[in-house]
């Protein structure tokens, strides 16, 4: 290691250290002060002096008990989780096995279409959003979970692939090699040795996927009409405004609510997704 | 148990790049084959076809009496042990020995007496709950081998499997894969790069080149009698030095001539030289040939020289010194004590002296 | 035959059994096929499908319950003179560029703070990567409520610390309004940056930076010769992710300002939005979003050039 002066370590790592947790959770903490305050705290004036801007000494739990009462909440919170499992299942599923053959079968054309899957991340849904309505309408998915549920995978599959190829990449050949003399077929060897191997990478891909469905918004807000069919970022933003008025407690504390979940994902697999990452890096 | 009949094999990949160059090799039941040659000489290839994991271009090859050209890997009864291992990471040593079997659907009780019976041979019982990466290098390739003897397979086939272990290790593992043939009794093809390795294993060793089959033969056949100067100078350590000569005919006496050097032809090779009198050829004489001229040696088998290096083994010395324009080790009798730069004669075995074609390389 | 089976009973060959129709996939070509067909089936019916709609859409004059006529390029020439769109297209390349900018230069430098071992790594280093993680949506209304022109805690702090005497128009002001959705993008983008860019950073031996601090270097030339170098080819493939995320960006601003005020901080995307579903012209809607295609396309032929030069040295 590399021995450096303790003021210089105060001035060049703790200080940008400390600004940058600052403007990272800053937001966070005033979700949730915004969601345990009562209404005649929380709309109070720039201009107003207040004892206690950023905390409040009368915390309640109305803008969660109004949230969860008044309005589909709970069924969005589990409309999201579910679209979001299934699609991740779905582009895991349809993910590995590309990435297993663009990684390790040769076959005529395999450089064109890993090029065709990887381009195909890069079109955004703003781009396909109108036709795709009908496209959903015409095949009868429209306010059904399978509207979402299928064409969340277009944006999850062609990440997953590439993610996932790069990491079979550094599994060593022999392994599916000595499987295949051992008795193995190659669908056997692959699905027995290689998937096991790259956990580390599935879950990473996983994580990912998840957290962008549960993330999604646009195609979401045009597919689902229903309310009790809408997920958390739709609910919050069609139900809790109503014409001009932003409830603004419900709001954080469904932002809240709604953030927890993958939150809390995403902290139990961190160090898989950064080293899931640095496999794919290298690769 | 079986033969391995491999007939007219070529491989050239997609590039263009001919691996792969009409092999042809008839390897015996139970006999050790070595497949040994410089990197990129196709001898990983060819066992690779065999495996069944590369796929032939043209050409044969048998296993028993069946070809098995078409036969995917899990068909062929045969077990293989890499170069790194292969071990399933995921999987205990216990697992990863019991996997083969389980994939042929054995029952239980027959696979842990297998497995069991492989650990004790190898003596890695105590090891059977760990994970591979728990295990050391030495521990590895004995799983490696241990997950290749519990199939009972018709064949053996090994990829440089001692080559990640240290020099030590390397020549335990060598004697102890040997002893496990002798045991096992069963058709095994090696492929090494190490001329040493395939010396000491071999029933019979193959000597491969750019694709082409140089020379099949024992050991000692291949030592004593190379077919051309790529198997002369491959085989052995140090080192076939060689000398460009030219041959000259004197009234019927024979001598072959380079810069300050002059050396008759041997009689026994006298009749098939003479074909190349006027002619530049190689002559080759192994270290061990070469020794210091005492009285006794004749004086047309002698020359001078003066000591390059000296790299004392304790065994043996090896001197090095340049003759006929050449580099040249001699192995020498520890006893001796010599000098960079001393002045020294060198005699060679007019028994032990080779020949061989300026252009093919051939052995004349 | 058999280890300790000195006797050696020869078994038969012992062959594997699997179906006829697994052993079928032993053939790689047909096994990539089969491997390929589910996910492809997907691509070809919910992106390249869709993506050829929009172009035949795009010269049509089709709105909801009327298929329309074909009308070529008009719809196109319309957008190209419409000033909301020319605002629109401008925002978004004032948006990518300053976002991508900021993402990249904050994102390096929390990466290289990540990169030393300090107490607590583990947590902050999940912490950081909240904003990321968390609905963007969700954490969009955060803001707003922050940027709130009346209940603004921003404002609050700076008024009562005495920087500003009347409030700041956060989103009240179109420019304003750019900037803080600039600001916005940066906090959410950012640990995307640092963490990618920590994984590559996780990659570069240590060794590197002892030998050219031995070479006499300081901090900064050693950032300058070693690790930017190095982590060049990941920095791109964030960069250009990052790039076309931004640039088709569409929840951001609609929750921050929903184009307004005055239409003033559209986004190709959200423009699209209100014209080809809040309004339902969907021919408009699909040429207004068919205008991103060039730009996204020349950044992906741009990675996959480099790409390619990569692969090749």
């Amino acid at each position: 290691m590399l021995i450096e002066r303790k003021w210089k370590k105060w001035l060049y790592f703790y200080l940008p250290m400390a600004v940058f947790i600052l403007f990272t959770l800053f937001p966070f903490y005033w979700m949730a002060v915004t969601a345990l305050r009562p209404d005649h705290e929380l709309y109070r004036t720039w201009r107003q002096a207040s004892a206690t801007p950023f905390w409040t000494l009368e915390p309640t739990l109305e803008h969660f008990r109004g949230l969860l009462q008044t309005t589909a909440f709970p069924k969005w919170l589990w409309n999201t989780m579910l679209i979001a499992l299934v699609s991740t299942v779905i582009s895991l599923i349809c993910g590995m096995f590309a990435g297993y053959a663009l990684a390790r079968l040769k076959f005529r054309g395999s450089e064109f279409l890993g090029t065709a899957i990887f381009v195909t991340y890069l079109v955004p849904q703003t781009l396909l959003f109108i036709p795709l309505a009908d496209i959903i309408r015409d095949l009868h998915l429209g306010n059904t979970p399978w509207a979402l549920m299928l064409t969340y995978p277009t944006f999850l599959i062609p990440f997953c692939t590439w993610l996932l190829m790069g990491y079979f990449k550094t599994i060593p050949k022999e392994l599916e090699e000595c499987a295949r003399i051992d008795g193995a077929t190659r669908f056997g060897a692959m699905v027995r040795i290689i998937f096991p191997v790259a956990i580390p990478g599935i879950l990473s891909a996983g994580i990912f996927a998840f957290t962008l469905s549960w993330n999604e918004f646009i195609y979401a807000l045009i597919f689902m009409s229903s309310a009790d069919l809408k997920t958390v970022p739709v609910g919050v933003v069609s139900e809790l405004i109503r014409g001009d008025i932003f409830f603004w407690g419900q709001l954080m504390a469904g932002a809240l609510l709604g953030s927890i979940p993958v939150a809390l994902v995403y902290s139990f697999f961190v160090e898989y997704y950064v080293t899931g990452l640095t496999g794919s890096v290298k690769g | 148990m079986a033969n391995v009949t491999i007939r007219n094999l070529n491989k050239k990949y997609d590039g263009g790049f001919h691996a792969v160059k009409d092999v042809n090799l008839e390897i015996r039941d139970k006999e050790f084959m070595v497949l040994v040659g410089p990197s990129g000489c196709g001898k990983t290839t060819t066992l690779r076809m065999v495996a069944g994991l590369e796929e032939i271009t043209s050409g044969e090859i048998l296993i028993g009496a069946e070809v098995v050209n078409d036969l995917p890997p899990m068909d062929r009864n045969i077990a293989m042990v890499f170069q790194n291992y292969a071990l399933y990471p995921h999987k205990s040593v216990y697992q990863n020995m019991a996997f083969g079997l389980q994939m042929r659907k054995y029952p239980k009780h027959e696979i842990e007496k297998r497995v069991r019976e492989a650990a004790e041979i190898l003596g890695i019982e105590s090891l059977l709950e760990r994970k591979p990466r728990q295990l050391s290098g030495g521990q590895r390739q004995r799983v490696a081998v241990g997950r290749a003897i519990v199939r009972h397979p018709e064949v053996f086939l090994f990829d440089e499997p001692l080559s990640n272990l240290d020099a030590m290790l390397r020549v335990q593992m060598r004697v102890e894969l040997k002893r496990l043939h002798e045991r096992l009794e069963t058709t095994a093809i090696y492929v090494t790069h190490d001329q040493v390795e395939a010396m000491t294993l071999g029933d019979r060793v193959v000597v491969m080149k750019d694709g082409w089959v140089q020379q099949v033969g024992e050991p000692l056949e291949l030592y004593g009698k190379p077919l051309n100067r790529f198997v002369a100078g491959f085989i052995g350590s140090p080192a076939m030095n060689f000398v460009d000569v030219t041959v000259s005919d004197s009234s019927g006496v024979l001598w072959a001539d380079a810069d300050g050097l002059r050396l008759k032809v041997p009689p026994q090779l006298v009749e098939r030289v003479r074909a190349h009198a006027g002619k530049r050829i190689a002559i080759g004489v192994r270290p061990e040939a070469l020794h210091l001229a005492s009285g006794s040696d004749l004086p047309e088998y002698s020359f001078d020289t003066a000591v390059d290096v000296v790299e004392p083994l304790g065994n043996e010395i090896l001197v090095n010194f340049r003759a006929g324009g050449a580099p040249m080790v001699a192995r020498v009798d520890p006893a001796v004590r010599l000098k960079a730069r001393q002045n020294i004669r060198v005699a060679l075995d007019p028994e032990r002296v080779h020949f061989f074609d300026d252009k093919s390389g051939a052995a004349i | 035959m058999g280890a300790g089976s000195a006797a050696g009973a020869a078994l038969p060959a012992e062959h594997v059994r699997v179906s006829r129709l697994t052993r079928l996939l032993e053939s790689e070509k047909l096994l990539a096929s089969v491997l390929l067909v589910p996910g492809l089936a997907i691509l070809l019916i919910f992106i390249a499908y869709p993506f050829v709609m929009a172009l035949w859409y795009s010269l049509t004059s089709i709105r909801v319950g009327d298929p329309g006529q074909f009308v070529g390029l008009a719809n196109f020439t319309k957008a190209w003179n419409d000033t909301i769109f020319q605002t629109a297209f401008k925002n978004t390349v004032f948006y990518t560029f300053w976002a991508t900018i900021f993402k990249l230069a904050l994102g390096m430098w929390l990466a290289l703070l990540l990169n030393r071992t300090f107490r607590f790594k583990r947590i902050i280093r999940a912490s950081m990567l909240l904003p990321f993680i968390v609905p963007t949506v969700l954490s969009a209304f955060a803001w707003r409520w922050m940027f709130d022109p009346t209940f603004s805690v921003m404002n609050w702090v700076l008024y009562h610390s005495g920087v500003i005497t009347d409030r700041l128009p956060f989103l009240s002001d179109g420019d304003w309004a750019m900037w803080c959705a600039v600001l916005v993008n940066t906090w959410r983008g950012m640990p995307f940056f640092a963490i990618t860019l920590l994984a590559g950073l996780q990659t570069i031996s240590p060794d590197l930076h002892e030998a050219a601090a031995l070479d006499g270097a300081n901090a900064w030339n050693r950032f300058w010769h070693v690790t930017w170098p190095l982590l060049l080819p990941v920095t791109l493939v964030v960069v250009v992710f990052s790039v076309i995320q931004t640039f088709s960006d569409f929840q951001l601003i609609y929750v921050l300002t929903g184009g307004g005020p005055a239409n003033s901080t559209h986004l190709i995307a959200t423009y699209a939005y209100q014209v080809g579903v809040a309004s339902g012209l969907l021919g408009e809607g699909a040429a207004l979003s068919l205008f991103m295609f060039p730009v996204l396309f020349a950044v992906v032929w741009i990675q996959l050039r480099f790409m390619k030069r990569m692969e090749g040295a």
